[in-house]
């Protein structure tokens, strides 16, 4: 209360009326003063208090300077209170000019404003709002500060909260940031899957011109990738959800995979690893995405329902889908043609002859061996494999 | 090529013939081209030991392939001609191995064979005189191990056909 002077309610230069509330009690800490019933005028640098009428006529009153305002808060009303009473309190400055005021010493360092018929305006808010931009401060001051804050961006405005309110406070502000960020997120994948639609049809338009041109434009590599890309797609991908149970879920899965990686298992030379299966699987289907155990259920399926392709395991544990057409002895028997044509191979120059994975052509190699059409060298320089002397020759 | 003066079969250049094969069918014919080689070559060179260690033997490492075969693999064919009475370790270990490329049987018909042809049954015969004397250079058993001749000596013993005399200051076989 100590901090409170008499002046003049004349505005000071630049100051200007922010908020005028009447019947307001001013409150030395806890106590109740003889100041009740008053107007009380928040200017943007002051908050003035007289007797009703008296600041029209220009008369002294109460005024207290915001820059000393350290923080304010609003005190919650009491769970037996039914009025519309309001009370704010101010908590202040040490200062030491304790001249000229209603009352020279005070033991609290906080004031009170009790608003007995509530706000007509929005104190709470106006307050914030004045503490914050501190328009009493000179401006040129004001100028350097925003400076220093442009020069130092990360270090975030000082909030004048404190106390159990505060921290209350900035646990709701956090709330409602992420809440924020999370639709903020959301909103993106819905217009990513909105613009999904139509980048697949896009690319169809351009895989389709593609086709058409193929005649006209050289074999170039180049075009050969891009229409590769450009033919993945899967027009009505196969969802669990539209599935009762999940056999009927594999069986179809089990068809709609054949039918798309038949062609690419042909161009492939009859053999594919199930992991590049996965891989051009999902990337057909762009969004609803495959689990990997998805798909080996559904491989799994394939040779019971009589398709053109089935999973192959060999030995060593890798999966392959093959055409149903192909079995281990007519591959054995081509592998070991062409390790005869080349005298010797290791699975490296196998999987680059025939355009496979290192794994696939191992696995060939392997399965010649198995069957006793080539014969393997392990030396320092890796493995290679011959075709088979020991039961050719002699 | 090795200096050693041999006929060496098509395998000794075909790496995979280096490599234990996985094929059942392959690896034993692989593993019956070794068998041949070794008492091929023993006999060529008059190779009574070998050991498996001596990594540069030719037999089992043929530097213009740049290929030799594995210790483990040397001492796994070398078990499978024990078997056939073709071999037989001389240590613990199997680290040494006496290399008969005709069976002590055999040798013990062929050493009974000459002494019958020469007469000197009921005389007895140092074993120096037995291989390595001069007269004898033409003979197949010319140069034989000390080791291996005993062996060959006890069998014919066993058969009664011989008596094994080791004292210090001679040792021979008197022939019945």
């Amino acid at each position: 209360m100590n901090r409170i002077k008499y002046a003049s309610p004349l505005l000071l230069d630049g100051e200007s009326t922010q908020a005028v509330e009447n019947n307001v009690r001013l409150y030395d800490g806890d106590q109740k003063t003889s100041f009740e019933g008053g107007e009380l005028i928040i200017t943007s640098h002051r908050i003035l208090w007289a007797r009703p009428g008296q600041i029209a006529r220009g008369q002294t009153c109460l005024a207290l300077n915001l820059s000393l305002v350290v923080f304010f808060e609003e005190e919650s009303p009491s769970a037996f209170s039914f009025s519309r009473s309001r009370k704010i309190v101010l908590h202040l400055t040490e200062t030491n000019d304790h001249s000229n005021g209603p009352q020279l010493t005070s033991i609290y360092n906080f004031i009170k404003l009790s608003f007995r018929e509530g706000y007509t305006n929005n104190v709470v808010s106006i307050l914030g709002n004045l503490l914050q931009t501190k328009p009493w401060e000179p401006k040129v001051i004001e100028h350097t500060q925003s400076q220093v804050a442009q020069n130092k961006p990360h270090i975030p405005a000082i909030k004048p909260r404190l106390g159990i309110v505060g921290i209350e406070r900035s646990i709701q502000q956090k709330h409602k940031e992420t809440d924020e960020s999370i639709s903020h997120a959301f909103q993106d994948l819905s217009k990513l899957m909105v613009m999904a639609k139509e980048m697949v049809n896009i690319s169809r338009n351009i895989s389709n011109k593609i086709k058409e041109k193929q005649g006209s434009i050289t074999e170039d590599e180049t075009v050969r990738f891009k229409s590769y890309l450009l033919s993945l797609g899967i027009d009505d991908p196969v969802t669990r959800e539209s599935y009762k149970s999940d056999n009927q879920y594999y069986e179809s899965l089990a068809r709609q995979i054949c039918d798309f990686i038949h062609k690419h298992v042909q161009e492939m030379g009859g053999m594919m690893a199930l992991t590049d299966v996965f891989c051009w699987v999902n990337r057909a289907r762009s969004l609803e995405l495959l689990s990997p155990e998805d798909i080996l259920n559904a491989c799994k399926l394939m040779e019971g329902l009589n398709l053109p392709i089935k999973l192959y395991e060999f030995s060593s544990g890798v999966m392959v889908l093959q055409l149903s057409s192909l079995d281990s002895s007519s591959i054995a028997e081509a592998t070991a043609e062409m390790v005869e044509e080349k005298e010797s191979l290791a699975a490296e120059e196998l999987s680059q002859a025939l355009g496979i994975s290192l794994t696939l052509a191992k696995e060939r190699l392997l399965t010649a061996e198995k069957l006793g059409k080539c014969c393997r060298d392990d030396s320092i320089q890796g493995l290679r494999f011959y075709p088979n002397l020991f039961l050719t020759k002699d | 090529m090795p200096e050693v003066d041999m006929d060496w079969p098509w395998q000794y250049n075909f790496p995979p013939f280096y490599t234990l094969q996985q094929h059942p069918e392959t690896r034993a014919k692989q593993v019956d081209a070794w068998k041949s080689l070794i008492l091929n070559y023993c006999e060529q060179t008059k190779t009574y030991t070998i050991d498996v260690r001596e990594t540069e033997n030719p037999l089992f490492n043929n530097t213009t392939i740049n290929r030799k075969l594995d210790g483990g693999v040397i001492t796994s064919i070398l078990s499978e001609l024990q078997r056939t009475g073709n071999a037989c370790p001389i240590d613990k270990n199997k680290h040494r191995w006496e290399i008969y490329w005709h069976t002590i049987e055999e040798w013990a018909a062929i050493i009974y064979d000459f002494v019958n042809e020469r007469g000197l049954q009921n005389t007895v015969v140092t074993l120096y005189e037995l291989t390595q004397s001069e007269d004898n250079k033409e003979l197949m058993f010319y140069g034989m191990h000390r080791e291996v001749l005993i062996k060959v000596l006890r069998e014919l013993e066993n058969q009664r056909k011989c008596e094994l005399i080791l004292d210090d200051d001679v040792e021979g076989a008197k022939f019945f």
